[in-house]
């Protein structure tokens, strides 16, 4: 799907084109001011980046050839879409510097989606807790759950969970990347990326096969802002790239959130500190769905927070019991069985997907 | 006069025969020593000479030369003493030669003539067995332990005096009591009931020790996998006769035997700072290592992360082979190592529990990285060890604490059940069998087959975890006493079941 119109094209592969200039520009400036810079006419983005291979940047727009540019773009799951085109998301155009081309890889239907339905941002440090973890999977599924379109940036730790639980509610994940949508960064994360692409959309501004730089994460956390009805901040440190995500939300209008978290922990600070600055402190899906469409006018599907109960009466009373304690000793005291049946009841209720066990022994409740 | 005289020599945990041969003719006074003998060996002159002068009998004023054949094999230590003496009063005439006939000896001797004790008196007397010797003379400290040895008359003697003594007739050693297991106090006893908690670490030693499993304790510092992997030497079947004496060869080579037959099987409890030649053996004199004194026993490894890298991974052998090659020069000696590893670990290393960790996943997978990966795949359990709450310390036992003998009665219930089974395999025991016994040993009928597709769906399983989930659900059958593997067992399996190294250091 490629609607795209010439000085779009263009411009976004002169932003490609200048990357490595804008790198070096930006090297001692952080955070924002990349923004500013993306929103500047052609002719001052160059005479800003472009300096002394001023020369060399005017040879590749006189090369440039938007319609074989066009061909080479059409490829099976390719969308390319420009500001002027109907298929461009809305609320992406209240930005000061709207992306001029949004390059995609995934279903073109993920766009359409986000005219009808508000999506929501669930971004977080790379260096999740385990608490971090649970809290944005259970997040990311129920959203997707309850048809939700969730919006991250496929980073380790808590982008990339998100996204894994939106997967497993079977909803649609909107991936925004620092690179070429066709590029799997980072490369851990290559299986991910494909099932993000086969269930929703990987999106950038910049021309697939662009290598990610720095100055582009902070660009893109504008883009994820400027797609998401709602910022959702799980986890993250202070200074942290999402809490620049959630400052472009915050200047957007649109609302933020934060998940509580320990005050001990470093990747509690940025969240806490913008619970204490008026975000919307969020303690499970519901709170969300609530901030969005209105207290209780929406639920999660139960289906999508339990999965069925088990039949067998021992194996929910173990599955209780295993979510209230973390230890085989714990749930015997509980349920007053043995250490062996109930080994096999948490054998059998992690074969049917009930519970899912932590590597080194302890059980979480399947969220 | 020439003269012959046998003894046996320590070569790693087995003795060899060495000749001492002796020849004293006229000439300039010397006394030459040769068969590459070391250091302690050539000192022997002076304690030979010093002995025998002060026993009163006599030092020949002539040419001496001793040999020690095979003069290839290198000598070492000092329990060649005694035969160098005795054979030069057989070449001197002091003592009838005929005496001697079918006779061997060994001992160390003091200036004074003196006999000393020696390391490794079982094995000599296994050797002289093997041998075809009829009678060994030892120390008189050394008796008892190498009386264990039937088929040969074993003599404690004191000293070099009263050895001449028994040579000319004119004296007669004691019989030797065998030094048969002293009876065990019961204070020294460590008991399952002792332990409060604990239910799922004391069920995982259970199948640990009924079927010879490798076992993982996971839990924080101080919680009891110590005390309680001291218990398992306990719930497992007492050692047979044979084992008995293998255990106490070993022992008795490495000089920390009691000097009595083992009645218990080892537990050893190396420090994670142990080099690999301290764990598998080795050595310029080979020493056996502590995977060959836990031989038969259990081999317990706390704080497994801690422990360098190359030791545990010297571990790969003994624990597939159930022995270890140790090289030296151009030969190589094996050393049995068939031991129960328990090893110990946190489940990360703030060592906090799961709610309250504060280790990001990258301090996390250092840890876990630090798990060898050959030993923790050659694991099939892993078990929680919790702090128990310290109420429950002081207060009354609510529960009935299951004792070390109950345990012990189904574990051996269940090692029969195994060794019928098994009967001409080469295995002794579920924990023995390879992938292809065990999926010979578990048939994977109509609903175990389903279940198993079941798993394989949702659970990541190796090859190898996938035979040490079944070999495990053996076991749990086994101790349930029933011939075939149920899908419950299975079930239980699993929960015990380890990840495989790459998946925990992911």
């Amino acid at each position: 799907m490629i609607d795209v119109c010439d000085p779009c094209l263009r411009r976004s592969f002169l932003i490609a084109h200048l990357a490595p200039r804008i790198a070096g520009l930006l090297t001692r400036r952080r955070g924002r001011r990349v923004a500013g810079l993306l929103a500047l006419p052609e002719d001052e983005l160059l005479a800003a980046a472009a300096g002394r291979r001023i020369g060399e940047a005017l040879a590749f727009l006189d090369s440039f050839d938007a319609d074989s540019e066009r061909e080479r773009l059409d490829t099976s799951d390719a969308v390319v879409v420009c500001s002027h085109a109907s298929l461009y998301p809305a609320p992406l155009r209240e930005l000061d510097d709207p992306p001029a081309v949004l390059f995609g890889a995934g279903r073109v239907e993920a766009l359409d989606l986000l005219g009808e339905e508000p999506a929501v941002a669930v971004v977080g440090t790379r260096r999740a807790s385990p608490y971090g973890a649970e809290v944005a999977y259970s997040l990311g599924r129920g959203l997707g759950a309850s048809g939700v379109p969730v919006v991250s940036g496929l980073a380790l730790g808590i982008d990339a969970t998100a996204h894994r639980g939106c997967l497993d509610g079977r909803g649609v994940p909107l991936a925004v990347l620092a690179c070429g949508p066709d590029v799997a960064y980072p490369r851990r994360h290559r299986s991910l990326h494909e099932r993000v692409r086969a269930a929703g959309i990987v999106l950038s501004e910049l021309p697939p096969g662009t290598a990610p730089f720095l100055w582009a994460f902070p660009a893109r956390n504008r883009i994820m802002a400027g797609l998401a009805r709602m910022t959702v901040v799980v986890e993250a440190a202070q200074p942290s790239g999402s809490l620049i995500t959630s400052d472009f939300a915050r200047d957007l209008g649109r609302s933020v959130a934060a998940v509580p978290g320990r005050v001990t922990s470093r990747y509690a600070h940025g969240t806490n500190a913008l619970l204490r600055d008026g975000a919307v402190p969020i303690t499970g899906t519901e709170d969300v769905l609530d901030e969005l469409f209105g207290v209780d006018l929406r639920r999660p599907p139960d289906e999508a927070l339990r999965g069925p109960l088990p039949e067998d009466p021992v194996l929910r009373e173990v599955l209780d019991a295993a979510e209230q304690s973390d230890s085989i000793d714990g749930i015997a005291e509980r349920t007053g069985r043995g250490a062996g049946e109930i080994r096999a009841a948490l054998g059998r209720l992690e074969v049917d997907g009930h519970l899912v066990r932590r590597a080194l022994g302890g059980w979480e409740r399947r969220a | 006069m020439l003269a012959a005289v046998s003894t046996f020599a320590l070569e790693g945990i087995r003795s060899h025969e060495v000749t001492v041969e002796v020849d004293v003719r006229r000439g300039l006074p010397t006394f030459t020593l040769v068969g590459l003998p070391d250091r302690a060996v050539r000192e022997s002159r002076e304690r030979v000479r010093a002995a025998l002068l002060n026993s009163e009998l006599g030092f020949p004023q002539q040419r001496i030369t001793v040999n020690l054949a095979p003069a290839h094999v290198r000598k070492a230590g000092p329990s060649f003493d005694l035969a160098i003496a005795v054979a030069l009063l057989v070449a001197t005439e002091r003592v009838p030669a005929e005496a001697l006939a079918g006779c061997a000896l060994a001992g160390e001797l003091s200036l004074s003539g003196e006999i000393r004790p020696i390391r490794g008196a079982l094995a000599a007397a296994l050797g002289a067995r093997a041998a075809g010797y009829a009678r060994l003379l030892v120390p008189a400290p050394n008796a008892p332990e190498a009386a264990l040895v039937d088929g040969v008359a074993v003599s404690g003697v004191p000293s070099l005096a009263r050895l001449a003594d028994l040579l000319h007739g004119r004296w007669e050693p004691e019989p030797v009591e065998p030094a048969l297991p002293a009876p065990v106090r019961d204070e020294n006893v460590v008991d399952l009931a002792d332990v409060r908690g604990q239910a799922d670490a004391k069920r995982a030693l259970e199948i640990a020790a009924a079927g010879g499993h490798n076992l993982l304790m996971v839990g924080p510092p101080g919680a009891g996998k110590t005390m309680l992997a001291r218990r398992l030497p306990g719930i497992l079947p007492p050692p047979t006769f044979e084992e008995a004496l293998e255990i106490t060869q070993l022992h008795s080579v490495a000089g920390i035997g009691s000097g009595r037959l083992a009645s218990e099987r080892p537990f050893r409890a190396p420090h994670h700072t142990i080099s690999p030649q301290g764990l598998v053996g080795g050595g310029a004199r080979p020493m056996p290592g502590e995977i060959t004194l836990a031989h038969r026993g259990v081999l317990f490894l706390d704080e497994l992360p801690e422990f360098s890298r190359m030791a545990v991974d010297a571990l790969r052998q003994p624990l597939e082979e159930g022995r270890v090659e140790v090289m030296r020069g151009q030969r190589t000696l094996e050393f049995p190592a068939n031991a129960i590893v328990v090893a110990a670990c946190n489940r990360c290393p703030c060592a906090r529990p799961a709610d309250r960790c504060d280790c990001d996943p990258g301090q996390l997978s250092r840890y876990r990285r630090r798990l060898s990966g050959p030993l923790v795949d050659r694991i099939d359990l892993v078990c929680q060890v919790e702090r128990v709450p310290a109420v429950e310390l002081v207060g009354a036992a609510r529960e009935n604490p299951v004792s070390s003998a109950e345990v012990l009665a189904r574990v051996v219930a269940a090692r029969e059940r195994q060794r019928e089974r098994l009967r001409g395999t080469y295995a002794l025991c579920n924990g023995d069998m390879d992938g292809r016994l065990t999926r010979r040993q578990v048939p994977l009928d109509g609903e175990l087959a389903a279940r198993l597709l079941a798993v394989r769906s949702r659970i990541d399983l190796s090859g190898r975890g996938h035979d040490r989930v079944l070999r495990v659900a053996r076991t749990i059958a086994d101790l349930d006493r029933r011939d075939s593997v149920a899908v419950r067992d299975l079930d239980e399996a699993l929960a015990y079941r380890v990840d495989s190294w790459e998946a925990l250091a992911a």
